[in-house]
């Protein structure tokens, strides 16, 4: 079974395999507000964890979106390219970002589960 | 920190708003539907704007004030009709901008709204100015309110009788419980709509009422996405005292009558601009694809030489689209020309556009 972990930038990741999937936390929608635009990373690029491996931007403002886990891409979502408010929608499951092919399984070890995320998520935004 | 609220903080709260800090208020950024649907219901409804953070200042006085204001403002203020408005700017003396402004002619003198972060520094200057010879009231105890979209008259008018008879950039003194409020058709968004002062005591009463009447509570964020689509310029942007509003592209905005005899503070250089042209000038920016090129971006030309920034750009809701503004070197001002905006060190293809990037629907005399 997978389980779905949380990075303090507020990124999701589910693995399955050596592939995980990684998206915008519903909570880091929230903050942002309106997504207008996306920029995901190059198919074939390799990310390092913790690095930029995108961009969102909200009629407010551009915001990074970073990988919480090292790694090569080996698809992006085209859909939330062409309709930035499918991240807004559903951001936690079809509005992902990218799929990494992952190096070292270890890397997700010092992630969140998700009560401590929810809990991080509370107390940062308070 | 010491930063203040308007008279409509607690419905703000109620409304759950989301607060910024902006020219020392705490103002609502946007409410629970966001910056998106607050603008589609704007263009489509009818949007409440609170705007008491911006100054209201009265200027009590007859022929001699008309005539002293004339010196400071590029207006024909002894032409302009009482309760009509005009659009202007509190200039230098080499015609940079320190604020724009709505000045209106009232029975006692006039009404000038300014911007927020300016109010302070604009009483100054033009108490100076001025002299002290005029009574002048920076009023704090008055809030304003913009209400602004389609179906603002009709709502505004089962409230206030005869407001959907007021023209575009005119005013009247009306009466809400027997207090006295002064309603002007007017507003900063590209839709029509009216702007409403009112005593602090009264505007979340007269906010709730229109509520109910089917307008909604539109916060700052959506007003800078209609007001950029609209080409409307934002004071500390789009416009600053390096600009002279015949650069901002605003000389539309200058009485002819005054320029011919040019005698008003900043005239020297508006005329020399106006005959001899300038070297940067406003204009519409319009990025190919999704790409958002915001305040800042620098321009490129084709041949890769830097030719101007960015000073305001957003995402369009109407437009569905990105939208910019930004000053460019004159040569390369024609509508069509093509330029690059460098995002994120990679620069993307974009057009000169004319303004606005979304159609005005002002009402230009009165509705039947």
């Amino acid at each position: 079974m997978s389980e779905v972990k949380y990075s303090k930038e507020h990124e999701w990741i589910k693995l399955e395999g050596d592939v995980a999937t990684i998206g915008i936390t519903k909570h880091a929608t929230e903050m942002l507000g309106d997504i207008v635009f996306a920029e995901l990373p190059e198919k074939g690029s390799n990310v390092a964890k913790d690095g930029t491996a995108g961009v969102v931007e909200s009629t407010k403002a551009a915001s990074d979106v970073y990988t919480p886990v090292s790694g090569e891409v080996v698809d992006t979502n085209q859909a939330i390219v062409d309709d930035p408010s499918k991240i807004n929608q559903d951001p936690e499951d079809s509005a992902w970002f990218f799929k990494l092919k992952i190096k070292d399984q270890s890397e997700m070890d010092t992630l969140m589960n998700k009560d401590d995320y929810d809990k991080f998520a509370k107390e940062t935004s308070a | 920190m010491n930063t203040k609220k308007t008279s409509l903080y607690q419905l703000h709260q109620e409304s759950n708003a989301k607060f910024v800090e902006f020219a020392g208020y705490q103002m609502p950024i946007q409410y629970s539907e966001g910056i998106v649907e607050e603008h589609k219901f704007t263009r489509n409804h009818s949007g409440i704007f609170d705007v008491s953070h911006m100054g209201q200042l009265f200027i009590y006085g007859g022929e001699n004030l008309i005539k002293d204001l004339e010196k400071i403002f590029p207006l024909d203020l002894k032409n302009l009709k009482l309760n009509h408005s005009k659009y202007s700017f509190l200039m230098d003396k080499d015609a940079g901008i320190h604020d724009d402004l709505i000045i209106t002619k009232t029975n006692e003198g006039f009404l000038i709204i300014l911007n927020a972060a300016c109010k302070d520094n604009d009483f100054k200057i033009l108490k100076e100015l001025l002299e002290e010879k005029y009574k002048m009231v920076l009023d704090d105890n008055r809030s304003l309110i913009a209400i602004q979209g389609p179906k603002s008259s009709q709502i505004l008018n089962d409230v206030f009788a005869g407001v959907k008879d007021l023209n575009f950039m005119s005013g009247n003194w009306f009466s809400f419980q027997d207090h006295k409020v002064y309603i002007t058709r007017s507003g900063y968004t590209g839709e029509d709509g009216f702007e409403i002062s009112i005593p602090n005591d009264f505007v979340d009463k007269l906010t709730r009422e229109l509520i109910n009447k089917g307008s909604k509570l539109i916060g700052l964020g959506a007003r800078d996405t209609l007001r950029l689509e609209a080409g409307l310029c934002l004071y500390g942007h789009d416009l600053d005292k390096n600009k002279t509003p015949v650069e901002a592209n605003l000389k539309w905005a200058i009485s002819k009558e005054r320029i011919s005899k040019g005698d008003f503070i900043g005239s020297d250089i508006i005329i020399k601009q106006l005959n001899n042209g300038v070297d940067k000038i406003r204009v519409g920016i319009k990025p190919e694809g999704r790409i958002i090129a915001r305040e800042k971006t620098k321009i490129f030309n084709q041949s890769d030489v830097h030719i101007g920034e960015i000073t305001s750009g957003t995402f369009g809701p109407s437009v569905n689209g990105p939208v910019a503004m930004g000053y460019i070197e004159n040569e390369f001002s024609k509508k069509d020309t093509k330029v690059f905006l460098e995002v994120r060190g990679k620069k993307h293809p974009a057009n000169i556009c004319g303004l606005p990037f979304y159609k005005k629907s002002y009402v230009k005399g009165a509705t039947k």
